[in-house]
């Protein structure tokens, strides 16, 4: 009950914030954490619920930039037959959504393939995946300018009350966009999670054998999950490529990845809103840095950071506090002694 | 009702079962005893299609179940209770047992059937809530044992029911499963504490290495000079 009016209250705040915050630089930043925790709410359904660590997630998150800014963008390649296949710019939402749908195949295709082996071979096949992906998007200069990167996206856009059609361009915008579509992904891996679907999903990270033996499909069931992270990872993206408006393939890059992990890590896996506090912590805590240490100094704090939340607090942050509110309301508490 | 014909099962090249064969009719508590390793976790494995064979067959009321996925041999009315980690334990109670009737859709029923376990078993009933791994062991094995029911099976399968409990808690679990039989369900059971498996049931058989070496009723084995010196200490 509590936790849920805390969560009211963190969304209202959340909602007004570029009203009474009038610092566009801050309201961007915010923008683009937001998306960051996206991608993070998105990795944290499947390492956090279904155990599986998935280290190319910026795959799907750059395969969902580079589908929407190529489908808004309109463009031909030649892939050997007679003619060169030319797609003509589609609407942004509709780019939007293909970049949402392009993403859950991969993430079907790389499930199917990785889940047969499940463990260490998962991380590695998606690794690899990412880095032929970068690689894909570095030499096929055709259709993704390669280096030169994909430049003046188009901006997504809504029926803005008293405007009509109006493009999502000014910070506050895109803010309110980022933090709409966060909300969304947010609710639909909160019910994704607690229905039977989810308990499948934990049962399996808790004890395969018993899972399977109770009759969960545990390889259907990893698909599944990964199809759905794959989409929303994707979803972050094509949002990334819609608020920024240049993708290249630095996408791809694995400290995105890495970073996406260090949320969920240290926020706490397997629990909804640890992605949201992680990402906040680690989204903005360059910023607050910035002024005061220099950028190397910056990467060791962050180190120093992270040690000390995996060594003192190993279930992340959302866990520790759970914790601490149940030892200060005893309504809450269990029952101490749990054998008679 | 279950009979296996000639079954081997090998992990890896390595066989853990050379051609076993055995039988439980309706209604029957039969046990399979026998030292760590001769394969009796496997046979309740390779029953429930978590293991597949390499050969021999495995039918349920008529029907060859061998090498099929343990869901469609659940959905047949087989569950298998499994030895050591027992339960989810990071579900709550009522989450694991709602995972023991995962494959069914009949709400009504599952809550009825929630109702006659919470009778049986009061003790869970106060615990609903609390999550599955801060449980005793004692009340991790109930629960167990209440999952597994939550599938209606007409055939139980326990592994080492009685692995790790206390003396006590052993003989009141030994107790829930001649009742689940009392009530029509049909159990194979796998048990090292071999006095008490012989006390209980109707028919056993002993594996030794991954071969079938004695079978007859709980009785006439408690008599039998070989299990008596290697399994009933003289």
């Amino acid at each position: 009950m509590r936790a849920r009016f805390g969560g009211l209250l963190f969304l209202a705040l959340a909602a007004t914030l570029p009203l009474w915050l009038r610092d566009p630089y801050f309201v961007a930043i915010l923008t683009s954490t937001g998306i960051f925790i996206i991608a993070a709410i998105s990795l944290n359904l499947l390492l956090g619920f279904t155990g599986q660590l998935s280290l190319g997630h910026a795959a799907f998150f750059g395969i969902g930039a580079y589908t929407s800014a190529l489908l808004s963008l309109g463009f031909d390649v030649d892939i050997g037959l007679p003619s060169p296949v030319v797609v003509d710019p589609k609407p942004v939402w509709i780019a939007f959504f293909g970049a949402v749908v392009v993403s859950g195949l991969f993430g079907w295709l790389i499930g199917k393939l990785a889940f047969r082996v499940r463990g260490a071979y998962f991380v590695i096949v998606t690794i690899s995946f990412a880095e032929v992906m970068r690689m894909v998007a570095l030499n096929w200069v055709d259709l993704t300018e390669g280096p030169m990167a994909l430049n003046n996206i188009p901006p997504l856009s809504v029926l803005w009350p008293g405007h009509g059609l109006t493009a999502l361009v000014t910070k506050s915008q895109q803010y309110w966009l980022v933090l709409a579509v966060g909300v969304v992904c947010y609710f639909l891996v909160a019910r994704m999670v607690r229905s039977r679907l989810g308990r499948a999903l934990i049962a399996l990270r808790e004890n395969e054998p018993l899972a399977r033996s109770v009759g969960v499909r545990v390889t259907h069931y990893l698909v599944v999950a990964t199809v759905v992270s794959a989409a929303i990872a994707g979803a972050a993206g094509a949002l990334y490529a819609h608020c920024v408006r240049i993708v290249d393939p630095d996408v791809f890059l694995f400290i995105y990845t890495v970073t996406m992990v260090i949320m969920v890590v240290t926020g706490g896996k397997g629990t909804l809103a640890g992605p949201v506090v992680g990402g906040l912590i680690f989204g903005l805590m360059p910023q607050a840095l910035r002024g005061t240490a220099p950028p190397e100094v910056q990467w060791i704090i962050y180190g120093i950071g992270i040690i000390l939340i995996v060594f003192f607090l190993p279930r992340g942050i959302v866990p520790a506090f759970a914790d601490l509110a149940r030892l200060r309301m005893p309504a809450l508490r269990k029952p101490a002694s749990l054998v008679r | 009702m279950l009979r296996l014909d000639a079954i081997t099962v090998c992990y890896g090249k390595v066989p853990a079962l050379r051609e076993v064969s055995l039988e439980v009719h309706a209604g029957e508590l039969v046990t399979l005893i026998g030292a760590n390793g001769a394969g009796k976790t496997t046979t309740l494995k390779a029953i429930s299609g978590l293991l597949s064979l390499a050969s021999g067959s495995i039918e349920f009321e008529g029907v060859p179940i061998a090498n099929t996925r343990p869901r469609d041999v659940l959905a047949r009315g087989i569950a298998h209770c499994p030895e050591g980690r027992r339960v989810f334990p990071e579900l709550t109670v009522r989450e694991n047992l709602a995972m023991g009737a995962y494959l069914r859709r009949d709400q009504a029923g599952i809550a009825d059937d929630l109702e006659r376990i919470f009778a049986k078993l009061p003790r869970l009933k106060e615990r609903i809530g609390q999550i599955a791994g801060t449980l005793s062991g004692g009340e991790q094995q109930m629960l167990a044992i209440a999952r597994s029911l939550m599938s209606r099976p007409r055939l139980m399968l326990f592994d080492e029911p009685s692995l790790g409990l206390a003396p006590n808690l052993v003989e009141r679990v030994f107790e829930i499963i001649a009742e689940i039989r009392r009530e029509g369900t049909t159990v194979l059971m796998v048990e090292q504490n071999a006095l008490a498996a012989l006390e209980m049931c109707d028919r056993a058989y002993l594996l030794e290495t991954g071969q079938m070496v004695l079978a007859g009723a709980g009785r006439d084995l408690l008599e039998n000079p070989h299990m008596r010196r290697a399994y009933l200490g003289g």
